[in-house]
């Protein structure tokens, strides 16, 4: 099936929580290829997004498209990858069982083992989930996120609790995988990572978007893409 | 390193072996915990061997039957409701709606865990119960009946633990189920037989799944057929169904 323009294409979104708009008319489009990278502070909206896009939220009103087809397709099955903000995994299983299950779910998927290798897993293969570090954890649910071969993957704050030598490692994954021609929307609070990796950046407050381009068209006026966020998002409690 | 081959290649297995695939996960993972082996086999196997060798003014005639239902409603209620919690506070059901498994996918994968682990717990306490005297007097239609009951009541249960745990935290299922559990082994009719409540309870207990459950299977054991505990089921699950369709939520 030929890839349409835009991999993700979000319109009018509005979804409600007991009366308080968490998607207030949010509009984005992530382009086939790309890395796409959602900037927001907490509770502006960014989780609810990947919802509506992975069907588990259905909004009150607008529409979501994703890769051509509207978002909870039965075509859908199997092209989208998700790395939930959460745990996405059982406390008890080892990393290796719940790699091993997921594969089993898809025709084509990587094999575990070199998967586990590549993202420095091979250590803690047989830890019960629960014992891993964070930054383990994170990498588990990036593996499980990939191991379907997706080409769309959704990554939720995919490098939070992970030390400077796993970020980066993963950073790199991330533009291999680009590189490969996977599709990529990820959020993120994290300026440095928007920066190292995203094609486009949308930044979002209050459940819609306030400014979008590129890094550089972001900050050419002189600022960096903190002070860009900073004026275009407002402080509030995390929630 | 072993390169890795990033693009894309997405495919779903055949759907059965997604279904079995996840039903066997499912059911070794509960078949490890702990709390889960405390509520299906070793309190059962406990209430068994307390009626047999303490003084309890209740026969393996009824006992049995009694135990062998109260393995359902462990293992379909509130088994089901607290991993299933602790699932969506994980964020496992937020994934796993996300993979080719899909919603249907997990809820009959789910479906095949349950049935898997209450075979096994059906065969043990059965073996137990027959190993400590217990002669039911099944016959061919009782037998059916009884299936039929099972099978209703576990639907309805694992609805009721679905709803139970697709609305509160996790924490809060994990109080509510098990506080419900205790007060339906107690008072529910599922262990003792509703003939034993005060008169003025039993059309309200009768009215009760876990009742329904007890007591069809108790008279199914003696070769009896009823069938109105099929009918409570029945109405039960078509209330804990709808309920449970329009309640559960897949995220936290």
């Amino acid at each position: 099936m030929p890839s349409p323009d835009s991999a993700v294409r979000a319109a009018d979104l509005v979804v409600k929580f007991g009366g308080r708009a968490v998607l207030d008319g949010l509009s984005l489009e992530a382009r086939t290829g790309a890395l796409t990278a959602v900037l927001g502070p907490n509770g502006a909206g960014k989780t609810t997004l990947v919802r509506c896009c992975t069907d588990l939220i259905r909004p009150a009103s607008g529409t979501v498209q994703v890769l051509g087809l509207p978002a909870g397709s039965r075509q859908l099955t199997g092209r989208i990858g998700l790395m939930p903000q959460s745990a996405g995994s059982w406390s008890g299983i080892k990393a290796v069982e719940l790699l091993n299950y997921l594969a089993g779910l898809y025709a084509n998927p990587l094999p575990v083992p070199v998967l586990i290798e590549r993202l420095g897993l091979s250590d803690c293969a047989k830890t019960p989930y629960r014992r891993l570090s964070g930054g383990q954890q994170q990498a588990v649910n990036l593996a499980g996120a990939l191991v379907g071969r997706p080409e769309l993957v959704f990554l939720d704050e995919p490098t939070a609790g992970m030390d400077p030598h796993a970020r980066r490692a993963t950073w790199l994954l991330l533009r291999e995988l680009r590189a490969s021609g996977v599709t990529m929307m990820l959020t993120t609070h994290a300026m440095d990572e928007a920066e190292a990796l995203a094609d486009h950046v949308f930044i979002v407050d209050r459940g819609r978007v306030t400014i979008s381009g590129t890094v550089r068209q972001l900050t050419k006026s002189g600022g960096t893409l903190e002070t860009v966020f900073l004026s275009h998002t407002t402080a509030r409690a995390a929630s | 390193m072993t390169a890795l081959d990033l693009s894309p290649a997405p495919a779903p297995a055949p759907a059965a072996k997604r279904i079995v695939r996840h039903g066997l996960t499912e059911a070794r993972l509960l078949s490890r915990n702990g709390e889960q082996l405390l509520l299906a086999l070793v309190i059962p196997l406990a209430i068994l061997a307390a009626g047999r060798f303490a003084n309890v003014s209740m026969s393996l005639d009824l006992l049995a039957p009694s135990v062998l239902a109260l393995a359902v409603w462990s293992s379909a209620f509130t088994s089901i409701a607290i991993t299933t919690a602790f699932e969506r506070r994980y964020g496992v059901l937020e994934r796993l709606a996300t993979t080719p498994l899909g919603k249907s996918g997990l809820l009959a994968g789910k479906a095949l865990a349950v049935i898997m682990i209450m075979l096994g717990q059906l065969v043990i306490l059965t073996g137990a119960a027959l190993g400590l005297g217990w002669r039911p007097r099944f016959t061919a239609l009782s037998a059916l009946v009884a299936i039929v009951t099972v099978i209703l009541a576990t639907a309805t249960f694992v609805c009721l633990a679905l709803l139970l745990a697709g609305r509160l935290r996790a924490e809060s299922v994990l109080g509510v189920a098990n506080l419900v559990y205790v007060i339906l082994v107690v008072g529910g009719g599922l262990i003792i037989p509703v003939s034993r409540y005060p008169a003025a309870l039993r059309p309200v207990i009768e009215a009760l799944p876990t009742a329904a459950l007890g007591e069809g299977l108790r008279a199914a054991a003696r070769g009896l057929v009823l069938v109105w505990p099929v009918l409570v089921l029945l109405a039960w699950l078509v209330a804990a169904g709808l309920a449970a369709w329009k309640g559960f939520r897949w995220t936290s």
